[in-house]
């Protein structure tokens, strides 16, 4: 049944009543614009990095200029002037920070803005107990506060920025980093690799268990600054570790580009737990604004047994190109991709994942659930590749998109490779409306349009949301709500 | 309680109400019956304020009100029920879920503070018991994969939950076996007073047994054409509505 015109038309409006539109006032201590490589030059020497690391990222950079920008997405925006970004900025660092207490103040008030959870605020404002979450906080590029260390420490679980990381365990950055995204991956990735500036880096020692959920809040400020988090994290043999992430930034004319690169490895019997909640400003109703989201996030399962599931609400960014990958090495290993993503407005979300299958017995399982409302496109694109020997390996794909209004659009372009005889590969993707009835339905027992809408989405993205951490999912059904505000009329 | 005067009502180009006038007070139920096609559930949807029935003329009165500006959640919360004569399939949203979410809704709206989970799960459990549903269909899906007298049986557990003041009920009776017909009776039964009203619509007599209605109404082509007390159902089971057209 077709929705009302009003419906389409206030769709538009989704925008104005976006909360994180705001820009604080930090001073930036920032690098030339434009990229050289002076640029990665003064990049790696503001981190007083290793040889070694300037030398790869100037490897990556050379590669770089070899590379054309791919544009075989479904997504269309203007060219990007690679050469009008500032590739490094900080907030100014007076000394270094000895407690939370000397934040500044501003950057406290961001993150009341941001809505982080009370407690975790508590955290970062250093108040003592009450509290398992540990943050390290991502603001611009610069770490500027990190807990529970040495909580973690005690368990030999190393959580720390990258570049602390470079500095205080060389041997395990160099060793890992590249290794299951090389520099010479993809056009973002590598521009990455060049000049990545923070992220997070996480080891999970042989047997432990992290004694609480890793969280990392990204922020974007300082006008038109792309960011390039690389984040690393290693879990070796019957380790588990739970890891979330989630993002807004302020709103801006300029599109900022962000391309960040996440690279995970699961050793034999070892899991890792990966959820994202992704709501940066996505640009006005016109299409004006907004994060370019062009990210390479990829897991390899190294050992027997290994577990990875990448869990996803994507509801931000004007444009997300993000395909988080499993490559399923070890026999008997499991890739999951559970995925929400949300296109409303002039939003375009070309996402989805890639299962690599190498080893024998190795198993996937992908549900993704797309919501395109307004004039947006949104795409799920997915690789299932079997290779031969991925004896007996098994895939189920389950792919649903929901249509709100009838000027958006929906499409799933299923990739599959079977080299191998005994794997079975299923493929399963719906097209649904919310339709009027439905709405009406429950408008009948007293829930307002829009409340309508967000239960009725709600229940669509079920599945997914039941995989999210639950202090997570209750923030992600939330945003599902305030992401389709203004989709009904 | 409800006045509806004159009203005119079209489903896309098409005219389906030509010019109903009911009365109903406080403290009456009242049946419609009439022939397939006639109107009766787009009266029933004109009512509860479901898009694309537009009103061309005429004026509705509830509770004093004028109910045609009100929006569909608000004429809700200001206690008007429909039970669906097709109830509709929300899936991945657990009736419990649905049920109190409405529920608190409602509350919100008349001012009244929310429920919690365990306060709602006792309510809840107290109209299932009443109405001989077993508790794991709040678990499903609202509707998904009910049969359809189960679907008919989840109306009859939403307004046993809501208590509104005027029930709509659209065939709520056709698809539940005998036994459940009589428990759905008593649900709405138990929630007469002189306080509320019902407006029924149904093809069978045989749920007037259970529901006796004080007036019953005969609509065809958009209009009431006959008027009558509960005699008037049996004389339409007896006959059929070409007798009444006929005379
Ligand atoms: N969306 C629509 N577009 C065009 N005609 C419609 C639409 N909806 C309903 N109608 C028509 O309106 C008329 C009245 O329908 P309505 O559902 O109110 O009948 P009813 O009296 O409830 O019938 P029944 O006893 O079969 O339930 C029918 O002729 C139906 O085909
Ligand atoms: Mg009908």
């Amino acid at each position: 049944m077709a929705i009302r015109q009003e419906t389409v038309e206030q769709v538009a409006s989704v925008s104005d009543k976006y909360k994180y539109g705001f820009i604080s006032d930090i001073e930036a201590d920032t690098a030339p614009i434009g990229l050289s490589e002076d640029i990665v030059r003064f990049i790696s020497a503001k981190k007083e990095e290793p040889e070694w690391l300037l030398e790869w990222r100037l490897k990556a950079y050379r590669h770089w200029l070899t590379m054309e920008e791919p544009e075989w997405a479904n997504v269309h925006y203007p060219k990007i002037d690679f050469q009008d970004i500032y590739y490094y900025s900080a907030p100014k660092q007076k000394e270094k920070l000895k407690s939370l207490d000397e934040v500044d103040p501003e950057l406290l008030e961001v993150y009341k803005k941001l809505g982080i959870p009370l407690k975790e605020q508590e955290v970062l404002a250093g108040v003592e107990g009450a509290h398992n979450v540990a943050v390290d906080a991502v603001f611009d590029s610069v770490s500027v506060a990190t807990t529970f260390r040495e909580r973690l420490e005690k368990e030999g679980v190393i959580f720390c920025p990258i570049s602390e990381a470079v500095r205080d365990h060389p041997e395990l950055v160099q060793k890992y980093i590249g290794s299951v995204v090389p520099y010479t991956d993809n056009y973002y990735a590598t521009l990455n690799s060049a000049v990545f500036t923070d992220g997070s880096f996480c080891y999970i020692p042989k047997g432990v268990r992290c004694p609480m959920e890793l969280s990392t809040y990204f922020r974007i400020n300082a006008a038109q600054t792309g960011q390039f988090e690389r984040t690393l994290i290693i879990a070796e043999e019957g380790s588990y570790v739970s890891y979330l992430e989630g993002c807004t930034a302020p709103m801006r004319d300029e599109n900022q580009l962000h391309a960040a690169v996440v690279e995970l490895i699961i050793m034999k019997d070892a899991e890792i737990k990966y959820s994202t909640v992704q709501n940066w400003y996505p640009g006005d109703e016109n299409g004006v604004g907004g994060i370019y989201n062009f990210v390479t996030k990829r897991a390899a399962c190294r050992g027997e047994n290994a577990k990875v599931s990448w869990t996803q609400v994507e509801t931000g960014s004007a444009i997300t190109w993000k395909y988080p990958s499993c490559i399923l090495q070890g026999d008997n290993s499991v890739g999951e991709f559970y995925s929400i993503a949300i296109a409303n407005n002039m939003q375009q979300a070309d996402t989805g994942t890639k299962m690599i299958h190498l080893g024998k017995n190795t198993s996937s399982t992908i549900i993704s659930k797309g919501i395109s409302a307004g004039k947006a496109q949104n795409t799920y694109r997915g690789l299932v590749r079997m290779g031969r020997k991925a004896e007996n390996a098994r895939n189920h794909t389950v792919c649903d998109s929901l249509l709100i209004g009838d000027k958006c659009g929906a499409h799933t372009v299923p990739y599959i490779e079977n080299q191998s005889r005994t794997a079975t590969v299923e493929h399963e993707a719906t097209t649904s409306k919310v339709s009027e009835e439905q709405l009406f339905y429950c408008q009948q027992r007293g829930l307002s349009e829009e409340e309508s809408m967000a239960l009725i989405v709600n229940g669509f993205c079920k599945e997914v949301l039941q995989k999210l951490p639950m202090e997570f999912a209750v923030e992600a059904q939330k945003l599902v709500g305030i992401s389709l505000e203004g989709s009904v009329g | 309680m409800l006045e509806i005067k004159n009203l005119h009502a079209t489903v896309g180009d098409k005219e389906i109400l030509k010019g109903i006038n009911l009365s109903i007070k406080a403290g009456e139920i009242h049946a419609i019956m009439g022939p397939n096609g006639a109107g009766k559930s787009t009266l029933s949807y004109v009512l509860a304020g479901r898009d694309g029935y537009e009103v061309t003329s005429g004026e509705v009165l509830y509770k004093g009100e004028d109910l045609l500006a009100l929006s569909p959640d608000e004429r809700a919360s200001k206690g008007i029920f429909l039970a669906f004569q097709y109830p509709v399939e929300i899936p991945g949203v657990a009736s419990a879920t649905f049920l109190k979410t409405a529920y608190n809704a409602q509350r919100k709206y008349r001012g009244e503070p929310e429920v919690d989970a365990m306060e709602f799960l006792k309510l809840i459990r107290e109209k299932t018991k009443e109405l001989d549903i077993k508790d794991d269909m709040l678990k499903r899906a609202v509707n998904v994969g009910f049969s359809g007298g189960e679907k008919k049986r989840n109306e009859v557990l939403q307004m046993a939950l809501l208590e509104p003041d005027l029930m709509l009920l659209d065939e709520t009776d056709s698809g539940l076996d005998i036994d459940a017909l009589k428990i759905a009776a008593d649900g709405v039964n138990r929630l007469r007073s002189p306080e509320r009203a019902g407006l029924i619509i149904t093809h069978y007599q045989r749920l007037l047994d259970y529901i006796v209605p004080d007036f019953v109404h005969v609509l065809a082509d958009g209009k009431i054409v006959k008027s009558g007390d509960k005699s008037l159902a049996l004389e339409l089971e007896e006959k059929g509505y070409a007798a009444l057209s006929a005379a």
